[in-house]
């Protein structure tokens, strides 16, 4: 019998289709050269220093929400945004513009990301509310708590070490990229080379069953969600070395596409399955899109139109879910 | 038997919350109840009311759209455009069918790529919004408009002393009973809790999916009508709150993200409670920089409420538990 059946047939495909980050990095590098296409001297190296510059941004804020969204149960975390003001304005407020007190404003910043984080968590597993709106009223409570604290006015300074540190391009690759590699490292030792990293994986794929074989489900998800706070903290302290000054909406832009990089990255928002490396090219994909919208000089309608519809695009391209019938 | 009840009305808690919230604004405001001050309340809440009720059609299978607001800002702009102050009766009614028939096309295109598609239904009505806002923003560039004075002031009449969004309620909830113990009721509910079942037993799933999507479309027109009536011109942007806030209303309201649970009654019950604090608010002479806080606790506080009364119910169990003899 030479003919295989379509069984085979599919798990060979399966074998020769690369995996979703490859992909995601192949679309990057291809929409770089379109942009090149659509409009001369898009192509240079200035712009993708940029691009990179950017897109580590976005790539940091999008590892937290790469561990809550591989949690499962319907994880996710919309208060992101918020964190992301409220860390860049913690580091503003407390290094006051201080070299030295730049570590102050650091550990001020992850600990108060963290606390999000944590109380995120408990109302999820303690009192069991679904994360979606959890995490979207922590994200007013933030909100508001930075009204309060700051009264629509600022004091404080950027650090120039922390600007040099973002913008400064040091063997001609921005620094921020160097952060950005430091956490994509960490995040490959959390997810792939620790007790925890397993324990989130089998948490993904089946709490039930995690719980059966000696998971402390709770546990990991209280952790997963500190972290997240953790991860879009320091997103927002390298966001303030990007812009230098603070104001209140300053993390928005940065919520929906942090899920939208880790989807178009390949990992499942069903939980379980999923890498940090995915979330890092569709980070890529994700600000190169945007660059290129801004290149092409269309009006901000079109533009819209143009981004949705291409996010449509790539999410079909993995973010297919299983059909009723198998 | 308790816990069967509270099963069968998961907006019971809700309603409890919503009574003690009105007494408490009842003492704040002493014309609470007062034809005029009803009258003003239902007709701001009515479209969030309407957008929340799609909404939670959509959850109820099993689905999410995040793409309300922005069908709501899309059918406000071409309503604002087809009505100019001098049109006629006739003019009016074709454009609300034009508006209407836009909300239920924009759902069609959530339903194809949700349930046809089978994309994730979070990042997917995301993307769609983008389309919708920038459609929106290429028919109304700049907020404007005007409607004939006939319209608004139908819409603030209270014909026999009882506002026009009550007698809109009403019909509602009597079509949701008539609904709710249809096939297509049955069918929606049997797809929310579990579609592989549902497939099984005979079900259309993907056909359910995508016409609660439509549903969903259509209350986002009607919202946007209200809307319309409401503030008497269009804005592009309109509508980009209310998707949120649609969700948290439905959450309140005691339905389930998961799907397969959950009703109508709930929805529109969440939006009074989201209304009613936010008058609470303003009638307590809360200070500015506190309310954006104080809001966003109290409805984390409402979130938590059903989770921590199920805690405390289980610790009561538990200990009946122990002192029966065994």
């Amino acid at each position: 019998m030479t003919t295989s059946s379509p069984n085979q047939t599919r798990s060979r495909l399966r074998r020769i289709a690369p995996s979703p980050p490859l992909i995601a990095l192949l679309l990057a590098i291809g929409l770089f050269f379109l942009g090149g296409v659509i409009r001369p001297g898009f192509v240079n190296v200035n712009q993708a220093v940029n691009i990179l510059r950017l897109a580590s941004l976005l790539g940091i804020v999008a590892a937290g929400q790469t561990l809550v969204i591989i949690s499962g149960g319907e994880g996710i975390d919309l208060s992101v945004g918020s964190v992301v003001t409220l860390g860049a304005i913690l580091t503003f407020r407390f290094s006051n513009g201080s070299n030295w007190l730049l570590i102050v404003g650091l550990v001020v910043a992850l600990l108060a990301g963290a606390l999000v984080g944590l109380v995120n968590g408990v109302g999820i597993v303690g009192l069991r509310i679904p994360p979606l709106v959890m995490t979207l009223g922590m994200a007013g409570v933030v909100e508001g708590i930075v009204l309060v604290v700051t009264q629509g006015a600022v004091q404080g300074g950027t650090p120039p070490l922390l600007a040099g540190l973002i913008s400064s391009n040091v063997l001609g690759i921005p620094g921020s990229a160097y952060l950005w590699a430091g956490v994509a490292v960490g995040m490959w030792l959390l997810l792939e080379r620790s007790t925890y990293g397993k324990h989130l994986f089998a948490i993904g794929v089946n709490r039930q069953t995690a719980r059966l074989s000696g998971v402390r489900v709770p546990r990991v998800v209280l952790i997963t969600y500190t972290l997240s706070g953790m991860l879009a903290a320091l997103g927002g302290f390298c966001l303030l070395g990007f812009t230098q000054r603070v104001f209140l909406s300053l993390g928005v832009p940065y919520l929906f596409p942090s899920i939208a990089a880790v989807v178009v990255g390949g990992t499942v928002l069903a939980g379980g399955k999923g890498s940090y490396w995915g979330t890092m090219a569709g980070a890529l994909v994700l600000t190169l899109i945007n660059s290129l919208l801004t290149a092409m000089q269309l009006s901000e309608a079109y533009q819209l139109m143009v981004l949705g519809t291409t996010l449509v695009v790539l999410i079909s391209i993995y973010g297919r879910q299983r059909g009723v019938r198998q | 038997m308790w816990q069967r009840f509270l099963r069968k009305n998961p907006y019971l808690f809700a309603l409890l919350l919503l009574v003690v919230l009105i007494a408490i604004n009842v003492n704040l405001q002493s014309n609470f109840f007062s034809l005029r001050a009803i009258n003003g309340n239902f007709r701001v809440l009515l479209p969030l009311m309407l957008l929340a009720v799609g909404q939670s059609i959509v959850i109820i299978g099993g689905g999410i759209d995040l793409s309300v607001g922005a069908i709501v800002s899309l059918v406000n702009v071409i309503l604002v455009t087809r009505i100019s102050p001098e049109s006629g009766l006739l003019g009016v009614i074709l454009a609300i069918l034009l508006g209407c028939a836009s909300g239920m096309l924009a759902g069609a295109v959530n339903g194809v790529c949700v349930a046809l598609l089978r994309l994730q239904p979070i990042v997917t009505t995301y993307a769609t919004s983008f389309i919708f806002s920038g459609l929106a923003l290429l028919i109304l560039p700049r907020p404007g408009g005007q409607l004939p004075r006939a319209m608004t002031r139908f819409y603030r009449s209270t014909p026999l002393n009882i506002p026009v969004a009550v007698y809109v309620i009403i019909v509602l909830l009597l079509i949701w009973g008539l609904v709710r113990g249809s096939r297509y009721g049955q069918y929606l509910f049997a797809t929310g809790s579990q579609a592989d079942a549902a497939y099984t037993t005979g079900i259309p799933v993907l056909r359910v999916k995508f016409a609660s999507y439509v549903v969903a479309g259509l209350f986002s027109a009607l919202a946007a009508l209200a809307l319309t009536l409401g503030i008497g011109s269009g804005n592009a942007r309109i509508g980009d709150a209310m998707t949120l806030e649609s969700i948290v209303a439905v959450v309140l309201g005691g339905t389930r993200l998961r799907g397969g649970q959950g009703g109508v009654a709930g929805a529109i019950i969440g939006v009074a409670i989201l209304g009613i604090i936010r008058n609470l608010i303003s009638f307590a002479d809360v200070p500015t920089w506190y309310q954006t806080l104080v809001n966003a606790s109290i409805i984390v506080l409402a979130l938590a409420g059903p989770g921590a009364w199920q805690l405390v119910a289980r610790q009561f169990g538990k200990q009946r538990q122990l002192r029966r003899p065994a």
